[in-house]
């Protein structure tokens, strides 16, 4: 078996995971080369868009910022943060990434402060930028983090992106899109999903070289398990091929 | 869920964060009633606009996204002449903001993207600015913004959204949750945006000020027809007729400008679309610097202070021999060499 690293795995899970002809909205980093490893793979018919307005560009080499030329490389339209936006809240955009410092059992995000003065924080974060609305308005979330049980928390310090709330139906009732929310969770260790009833998070897959215990020691909340745990593929000669040659050359984002 | 036993249970929640802005349509109204919409040469210098149209106090906006598109010789210039207590709406700035910080000129901001530089990393003094409660923050979103601004150039004083419900994001904004008449949705009401001054960088625009942009607008169509006093800085001024041919592509038209600079590389040290890329070893040394504050202080005097306009800043930093770089990094040519 080819050696891989953890972050090369997390993007060949999320790339298998963007379907042909779907859309998603990306930003910079590792979404970005797992939307290219997913057209240059599986999904060549993958639409890519950008929140300042890049759609379905080209993209030759990695963007360092959301709205930069890279983003409307060889593009099909140069538009505008709203209609990339409006495009979410209609129901266009099937997947958007997320990141964040924290998360917790129902998949909201913390992207915003550590400390509980929102006014002089302990430690400040970028803070939303598109993330909520993008957590609000496509179909399905997805997020590629390392998993630890600080990041992996009880409470948030901050709920900057909705996942779902605090379980059943609160992020419905919050008026946000009914059957939307946080999809996958991609760690180095496990796939998470969420359970249908409580919309907790749930293992659906475990990575080689880790078993639950691993999972549950690396988690700071009680994990819900499928009935029927897979085992992940690890990455294939072909997608390691891909991702080092092609979509990432320069390790920027998987490390040299 | 139908739209009666939606109604009867809901409760409408409020964000406990200031409003820096009036979102009253009827005082903007009063306001554009008296602008200017006269096809009457604008072109206006750096210095003269920084001194006229920016007051201490005001609540500003700058164009593009991030280092992407922006009006660096404005930006410089409102540090030089010292402005103070401005608010500011933060929606993917980066350097531009990282210059204002840097000049101690913002005391208020609206805040969805201000302390990162994207892939580049965070900015020390942002975010230091932030954690000393300095800055006055009121939590939104690069949507949200955006959609405060579409509200303002509607003409009206909200606009709904399902962004922002059920989070911190939203308890620490502004907005105010409504039902909506028709369907009983909830929705987040965004108040609109209508700022005192906005300076936006373009490709090309003529003495009058309307203006073409290549490449995304981000919200920058918006961001003129909502702010009261508008200027652009056009890497190059063109001849009227050249809109009048292609009248489609005009994104700004002249009567929501107010003042016309020739600013050509005016993006530097960010990207300008089709022209020219960002200068990340500058945009890079920045962020190192602003880890020593007094290494900083040095660095942002010899940058800001020290020169005299936009052109000795760009020669400081590589002038023409610099562009000719990025613009070769810009369009993915391989020039040979470094």
């Amino acid at each position: 078996m080819t050696d891989y690293k953890p972050m090369e795995l997390m993007i060949c899970v999320a790339a298998r995971i963007l379907e042909d002809n779907a859309i998603v909205v990306v930003g910079t980093g590792a979404p970005c080369a797992a939307a290219m490893l997913s057209q240059k793979t599986i999904s060549p018919n993958l639409t890519i868009m950008f929140e300042a307005g890049g759609v379905a560009p080209v993209l030759r080499t990695m963007p360092i910022s959301v709205g930069d030329s890279r983003t409307t490389h060889r593009a099909i339209m140069t538009s505008s943060m709203p209609d990339i936006m409006e495009s979410c809240q209609r129901g266009m955009v099937d997947y958007c990434f997320l990141g964040g410092a924290q998360i917790d059992m129902y998949g909201n995000i913390n992207s915003t402060m550590i400390g509980n003065n929102h006014a002089m924080p302990k430690t400040r974060f970028p803070g939303s930028g598109g993330a909520n609305d993008l957590a609000s308005l496509c179909h399905k979330t997805l997020m590629m983090t390392p998993q630890d049980s600080r990041r992996f928390t009880e409470k948030l310090d901050f709920l900057t992106s909705p996942g779902y709330l605090t379980g059943g139906k609160s992020r419905e009732e919050a008026g946000l899109p009914k059957d939307s929310g946080p999809y996958r969770i991609i760690t180095n260790m496990a796939i998470m999903g969420f359970d249908e009833e409580s919309k907790r998070m749930k293992v659906l897959s475990i990575n080689p070289g880790y078993d639950r215990k691993d999972i549950q020691e690396n988690c700071g909340f009680e994990l819900l398990w499928a009935d029927k745990i897979t085992d992940t593929a690890p990455p294939t000669e072909k997608e390691l091929d891909i991702l080092r040659n092609v979509v990432d050359p320069n390790g920027y984002i998987i490390g040299r | 869920m139908t739209t009666s036993d939606k109604s009867s249970s809901m409760e409408l929640k409020s964000g406990k964060n200031e409003l820096f802005t009036d979102p009253n349509p009827d005082n903007a109204r009063d306001f554009f009633k008296n602008k200017s919409r006269s096809l009457k040469s604008k072109l206006s210098t750096v210095e003269n606009v920084v001194k006229t149209m920016v007051n201490d106090g005001d609540y500003i906006s700058i164009g593009g996204f991030g280092a992407n598109r922006i009006p660096t010789a404005i930006i410089h210039e409102i540090v030089r002449q010292k402005k103070k207590n401005l608010g500011f709406a933060g929606h993917t700035s980066t350097h531009d903001f990282q210059v204002l910080v840097g000049g101690e000129c913002i005391s208020k901001c609206d805040i969805a993207y201000i302390v990162g530089l994207e892939a580049r990393g965070l900015s020390a003094n942002a975010r230091k600015a932030v954690q000393s409660g300095k800055i006055q923050i009121t939590e939104w979103t690069n949507a949200v913004l955006s959609w405060r601004l579409k509200a303002a150039a509607m003409g009206i004083s909200f606009m709904p959204a399902r962004s922002m419900l059920g989070t911190d994001t939203f308890k620490y904004s502004a907005a105010k949750e409504i039902e909506c008449p028709f369907t009983g949705q909830k929705y987040a009401a965004l108040p609109a945006l209508y700022p005192d001054f906005a300076a936006i960088h373009v490709h090309e625009a003529d003495i009058y000020g309307n203006c073409r942009i290549y490449g995304a607008s981000v919200s920058d169509e918006d961001l003129a027809k909502a702010s009261k006093r508008v200027v652009i800085t056009a890497e190059r001024i063109v001849p009227t007729e050249s809109f009048r041919q292609a009248p489609s592509s005009t994104i700004i038209p002249f009567w929501c400008v107010d003042a016309v600079i020739e600013v050509p590389f005016g993006s530097y040290p960010g990207n300008m679309p089709f022209r020219y890329y960002s200068d990340e070893e500058y945009l890079m040394s920045w962020l190192k610097k602003e880890k020593n504050p007094e290494e900083f202080a040095e660095f942002f005097k010899q940058q800001i202070y020290d020169t005299k306009n936009f052109y000795e800043y760009l020669e400081l930093n590589g002038g023409i021999e610099k562009i000719t770089k990025l613009r070769a990094i810009e369009n993915l040519i391989d020039m040979g060499e470094k």
